[in-house]
């Protein structure tokens, strides 16, 4: 018998991960932080044809991209003359689990099936669960979805309550647990006992299953405008979104697009504190995994992260939950879209980066994901109220995380604030000196973190 | 007392980690709560009443113990009384459009 002590079972973290996902990190690995990225992604990975092939397979992908004419009117009506870029909207809610999830779980289920695994497991209270279990159910194999649902009142977030409802209609075990992260640990002492193949958001697999999102942008937007878009803007949160269609744009040849990030901002709540667990009204595409990811990407589930957003990303825009609830508002009622909330984040701040930007330029939201009972904004805002959070009507510019949500009175008011990507870099920085205990870095390393970091050497040595 | 028939569907509650076994590096508050688990499958014991210790089947036949809280779990999530604040944005922004349209005649 073995012991399932907490101590205990983290201390074997590395050889249940290693028989859990079949890939041998070690392989990648030169020096200190430094590791042979492109080389992991190249060889664990598939070539972008063969990704198509697996995810037509299960219906995942080629999903529609349309302009939002009405929300562009409305634009240009509160913008300066010759402003208002156009947006065009990839409806990834279309994939069969409803978000672009699906495209994440698509390989590593086939891989999984591939390795002789007989089941999956996935760590997760979003989208991605739904997807995994989908995609187990198609390819024939069992699954345990574990997800942080409840607070210590036992009580849960209508959202995640819902994406448990998916799960369990898809055939798959959901394992529901209280705040706190630990949750890990008993993900492991799952893999332990199962034997099942770790179905990380974060390994090659995951990443290489949104490269086909990018592909697609870059086709479907020349086919429509006779170019690639000026920006594509992501909601960021683990960072495997952001990472995945951004080598995907790459590959599709659009080396010009720029790549932004757009998240919820949660600042002042603690993602593991049982008291704010429900205070928030988004459980995903906010800054609480926004930043940690992008700073110290290597704090997955996995050993080395497949997701490294610092490397693709241009700009980061934050926005207030109350203006996603509204921009969530305006695509069901101007375009007759019922989607998100979670997912509307990119276009939240798209709609802001429009009014900045001309008119013949154009920025691609590149998601949205299904709405439902418990996922769209009237449950999740009668949960906030019901959490003593105030709701009104005003500016959201005033609306404080975990004590209000101010829903904008007019579409003047929705705004973006940016989060310094220089700020950001050198919190890279910091954490990979704490972790790695080291004041300063090899010249290899160094190389190592310019890249990761997408920064000039020079520079890199300016802030070491 | 509802009772619970040898292979029907139920809900289990557990506690995975006590106060004192968690991590050391969470908040304050999320340290003095256990941490608890609830998970739903079909019930192996005999009949048993809510409250009893019971053995489940998974759906991915794992077999768990914990203790029985519900039969036949449904899904009580809902899309709720509608937000007040929220509905003028559809009527206000087909407004705005309205106005630009009329009053630009470029669109």
């Amino acid at each position: 018998m073995k012991n399932n002590s907490y101590e205990s079972v983290m201390a074997r973290k590395n050889e249940i991960m290693k028989s859990a996902v079949g890939i041998n990190y070690e392989k990648y690995e030169i020096e200190g932080i430094s590791f042979d990225y492109e080389k992991m992604m190249a060889e664990v990975g598939y070539s972008l044809d063969e990704i198509r092939s697996i995810q037509n397979e299960t219906c995942v992908g080629s999903t529609p991209l349309v302009e939002l004419k009405n929300i562009n009117t409305l634009v240009k009506a509160i913008s300066k003359p010759g402003k208002g870029a156009r947006i065009f909207l990839k409806d990834e809610a279309a994939n069969p689990s409803g978000s672009f999830k699906d495209r994440r779980a698509s390989v590593s289920i086939y891989q999984a099936q591939k390795q002789g695994y007989k089941g999956v497991i996935a760590a997760t209270s979003g989208n991605y669960g739904a997807g995994v279990a989908s995609q187990a159910a198609k390819r024939g194999l069992q699954c345990i979805i574990v997800q942080e649902t409840f607070d210590s009142k036992g009580i849960g977030q209508p959202e995640i309550i819902e994406k448990a409802r998916a799960c369990e209609y898809y055939g798959s075990e959901v394992v529901q647990l209280t705040v706190g992260p630990e949750l890990f640990y008993y993900f492991l002492v799952l893999l332990e006992e199962t034997g099942y193949f770790n179905a990380s958001l974060y390994t090659p697999f995951g990443i290489a299953g949104v490269e086909t999102l990018g592909y697609e942008i870059s086709t479907q937007m020349k086919q429509l405008t006779g170019k690639d878009p000026d920006c594509v803007v992501v909601t960021h949160a683990g960072g495997g979104n952001l990472t995945g269609t951004a080598r995907g744009l790459m590959k599709a040849g659009a080396t010009d697009t720029k790549v932004i990030g757009a998240s919820v901002d949660l600042f002042g709540l603690h993602m593991a504190s049982d008291k704010d667990f429900n205070r928030k009204s988004f459980t995903t595409g906010h800054t609480g995994f926004g930043i940690p990811f992008a700073t110290f990407p290597d704090r997955s589930d996995v050993p080395r992260n497949a997701a490294r957003v610092l490397r693709y990303m241009y700009d980061y825009l934050l926005v207030t939950q109350g203006e996603v609830f509204y921009v969530t508002e305006l695509l069901a009622q101007l375009e007759g879209l019922l989607r998100g909330p979670a997912g509307n984040t990119s276009l939240c701040a798209a709609i802001s980066l429009a009014r900045e930007m001309d008119s013949d330029q154009t920025i691609v939201v590149q998601e949205t994901e299904y709405t439902g009972a418990g996922k769209s904004p009237y449950p999740q805002l009668n949960f906030a109220k019901s959490n003593g959070i105030e709701i009104s009507r005003g500016n959201p510019e005033e609306s404080v995380p975990g004590k209000s949500i101010v829903i904008p009175s007019h579409p003047e008011l929705l705004s973006i604030k940016r989060y310094s990507m220089g700020k950001m870099k050198q919190s890279y920085v910091k954490q990979a000196k704490k972790n790695y205990k080291k004041e300063d870095f090899s010249q290899r390393e160094k190389i190592f973190i310019s890249e990761d970091i997408n920064m000039p050497l020079e520079e890199l040595e300016k802030i070491l | 007392m509802q009772k619970a028939k040898t292979g029907e569907f139920v809900k289990i509650h557990k506690v995975i980690l006590d106060k004192g076994e968690r991590a050391s590096n969470i908040p304050q508050e999320t340290q003095d709560v256990p941490l608890e688990m609830w998970l739903n499958g079909f019930l192996e014991t005999e009949e048993s009443v809510i409250g009893e210790k019971v053995t489940i089947k998974t759906f991915t036949g794992r077999l768990v113990e914990g203790e029985l809280v519900a039969i036949n779990p449904g899904y009580d999530h809902t899309f709720g009384e509608p937000i007040p604040e929220l509905l003028q944005v559809g009527i206000q922004a087909r407004e705005i459009i309205r106005n630009y349209i009329s009053g630009n005649g470029t669109e």
